[in-house]
């Protein structure tokens, strides 16, 4: 066990290097003030995959990385959809998720946000609309924001963070 | 070696009196192809078994009225597909009584293109919910199913195995799972924390990739290759690509086969990456966690630099790559390979040296050898398990041809001999990225693709995952009739029903961590 430690200790160089990074890092200060102000410092996700390809998971996965570390600013994603602020949605909604998804949506406590990431999500990507994918998430759900790209990388992210929350209330519905 | 006994499995069929045609044995190289008749289906698969060959893939493709179906096996790095001719409403015989993995793609062609199997125990629908009727099969014709009704109904019908018995109990798990994953469902039957049995309900993401595939230009199709499963974006247009190029004799430029495999390469450390933090943090662990992703999230950022995305998506297209990198790229390339090696070691040398951390991973979520031979399971699931196929070392396809590919195997089949085995080849990865940089040569990194122009094909690649099937007909107009990739999870998703068995039930996450299948690799 002290080994270990002492391993980790002198490794300390790889947790203690700073992650730096131009631009988060002048996102980030925005961030943490739109947090606190909009959210009492603490905005919480539901994410929901509803017919991606998995691409967009792995960059709101990077979001919790030491680089971004978004959770520092007050956001964190959570399990329950009762306790989510905003629904963060990932891919065209296929319809095998049609249902799924609109029953994650109703356990949300209103007023909430939908966010619809990425392109499949924002108006069906490389998808659309067939027999097994209703394409983008607005064709299911009222979204608030879309974040293109494909997928968007974590800066995007919070970029659109920061744009959804300078447009103060959630679409009318 | 691979030609010999594709000569005695072709004896042993004619002893057995199974005819085969064989008048386009170059249809679908690398593999050898052998058209039987359907009444020979099951016989001759049984004698493939026999053989103790490996059965890799099923797919099926319209033809005419009727249906032509396919079975991909292999032994020693040969590759054989059996092909038949349905006529239309013809039943084929199942063969999943002798290979259990061809379950769930039998059920797959049976939802799209409405084949029936005969003698198969499992008959239940596998990828159709309730987005289209029981009558309706969506890859036949113009396979125009009716509007379905809006909100498409859930499907909370699905006639999951029972156990019975007053202790036991039911935990349903999905489709939206609690974090940041893709949605499937999971049934548990328990007894106490001890999950007794375990059975998957997927084909949540099913967003019709097959049938989208139909009519599209080879551009076209590799995007949509490369968003079959975007964790193996690079692995799965490399293998659309590549049954492209075979089926219109294109050979892409050396330079180009180089930069493809650099990509792959990096592709599965990364997801190695960040598989071993993630399975550390499973069990608590969380110090790995956080290094390993940031290791990749460098990673990563050295692909935007180098390849211009992220994932380095839609950098694989037909004839080659879509960017080439320049000397400074090279030595960048070459010089963050060899830092992130040595950090790599370091951190790997912790995580071994964690007592505590064992004492969770050795013995849990253990996938016998027998198990995994049975279940024909890829990558590190199947290296893990005593069957270390890999198709860079046992077909090598351009440019792994040029190299030596080592390759992990270990017989424990537990959790922590799956993270052993990433971990061995994110070194072996590495090491192989600096050899391609070294063998760089400046040339074409793109041909052009031959327009107007039909044809067949078979893509095989390993993927950060295991081997990738994708085969591919064009029609007289060069654009695609059929596309089918056979992402490795298919064969490895069954795995973890196996090996959950007798395990407690918070391990499921570990275990499904370690074996970390595609959902949407496998629902297309
Ligand atoms: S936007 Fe791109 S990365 Fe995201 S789900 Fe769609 S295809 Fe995948």
């Amino acid at each position: 066990m002290l080994g270990m430690f002492n391993k980790i200790f002198r490794t300390g160089l790889v947790t203690e290097e700073p992650a730096t990074d131009a631009e988060i890092e002048q996102l980030a200060p925005e961030l943490k003030r739109m947090v606190d102000k909009q959210f009492r410092g603490s905005l919480a996700i539901r994410m929901v995959d509803a017919g991606s390809c998995n691409g967009c998971e792995l960059e709101i996965h990077a979001l919790n990385n030491p680089y971004y570390a978004i959770e520092r600013y007050g956001v964190h994603f959570v399990a329950s959809p009762r306790h989510a602020d905003a629904l963060l949605v990932t891919g065209p909604v296929s319809r095998h998720m049609e249902a799924a998804l609109i029953a994650t949506y109703e356990a949300m406590a209103k007023p909430c946000y939908v966010i619809a990431s990425g392109d499949c999500a924002c108006n069906g990507g490389e998808f659309g609309v067939n027999y097994a994918s209703c394409g983008a998430v607005e064709n299911v759900l009222p979204v608030d924001l879309k974040i293109p790209g494909c997928p968007p990388s974590p800066a995007q992210l919070i970029r659109g963070l920061l744009i959804l929350m300078g447009q103060r209330e959630p679409v009318q519905r | 070696m691979s030609e010999a006994w594709l000569n005695e499995i072709q004896q042993q069929f004619a002893a057995a009196g199974i005819e085969t045609v064989d008048h386009h044995p170059a249809r679908l190289l690398p593999a050898r192809q052998l058209e039987i008749a359907p009444h020979a289906w099951a016989p001759a698969t049984a004698l493939c078994k026999q053989c103790a060959m490996r059965w890799a893939a099923f797919w099926v493709r319209e033809a005419g009225a009727g249906i032509e179906a396919f079975s991909c096996l292999e032994k020693g790095g040969g590759y054989l597909i059996l092909s038949t001719r349905l006529g239309e409403q013809q039943p084929l015989e199942s063969i999943a009584h002798l290979y259990p993995a061809a379950d769930r793609p039998q059920r797959h062609a049976h939802d799209l293109f409405g084949i029936a199997f005969e003698g198969q125990c499992d008959s239940r629908r596998w990828t159709r919910h309730q987005a289209w009727r029981e009558d309706e099969f969506p890859l036949r014709g113009d396979g125009q199913a009716a509007e379905p009704p809006a909100p498409t109904p859930p499907d909370d019908s699905y006639p999951f195995i029972q156990a019975s018995g007053s202790a036991v109990y039911e935990i349903a798990v999905g489709p939206v799972h609690a974090g940041i994953i893709e949605p499937g469902h999971f049934r548990f039957q328990a007894v106490g924390e001890t999950v007794i049995n375990l059975e998957k309900h997927l084909g949540y993401v099913h967003k019709g990739i097959e049938k989208l595939a139909r009519g599209r230009d080879l551009d076209g199709l590799a995007r949509l290759a490369g968003r079959v499963s975007g964790d193996s974006t690079v692995a799965h247009s490399w293998a659309a690509c590549q049954a492209a190029e075979r089926a219109l004799a294109v050979e892409p430029p050396p330079r180009a086969q180089l930069l493809r495999a650099i990509m792959a390469e990096r592709e599965r450390v990364a997801n190695h990456l960040g598989d071993i933090g993630a399975i550390c943090n499973d069990v608590g662990f969380a110090f790995p966690h956080y290094q390993l992703s940031r290791l990749k999230e460098r990673l990563v950022r050295d692909n935007a630099l180098l390849f211009g995305h992220r994932l380095m998506m839609d950098r694989i297209v037909p004839g080659g790559v879509a960017i080439d990198i320049d000397s400074q790229g090279a030595d960048h390339l070459f010089a963050c390979t060899q830092e992130l090696e040595s950090e790599v070691a370091k951190l790997i040398e912790i995580i071994e040296r964690s007592e505590s951390l064992e004492d969770r991973l050795m013995t849990t979520g253990r996938l016998t050898p027998e198990w995994a031979a049975e279940l024909g399971c890829l990558g590190y699931v199947g290296r893990a398990s005593g069957c270390d196929f890999d198709v860079r070392r046992d077909a090598p396809y351009a440019p792994y041809h040029r190299v030596t590919v080592a390759v992990p195997g270990y017989r424990a089949g537990d959790v922590a001999a799956r993270a052993k085995i990433r971990a061995d080849e994110i070194g072996i990865s590495l090491g192989l990225m600096r050899r391609f940089v070294e063998l760089l040569e400046p040339g074409e990194h793109r041909l052009p693709m031959p327009r107007g122009r039909g044809g067949e094909g078979l893509g095989i690649v390993d993927g950060w995952r295991g081997e990738i099937i994708s085969y591919l007909a064009l029609d007289t107009d060069g654009r695609v009739e059929r596309f089918f990739p056979r992402d490795p999870s298919w064969l490895n998703w069954p795995a973890l029903e196996q090996l959950i068995q007798g395990n407690i039930v918070p391990d499921f996450p570990v275990c499904n961590k370690s074996i970390n299948g595609s959902y949407a690799g496998q629902d297309l």
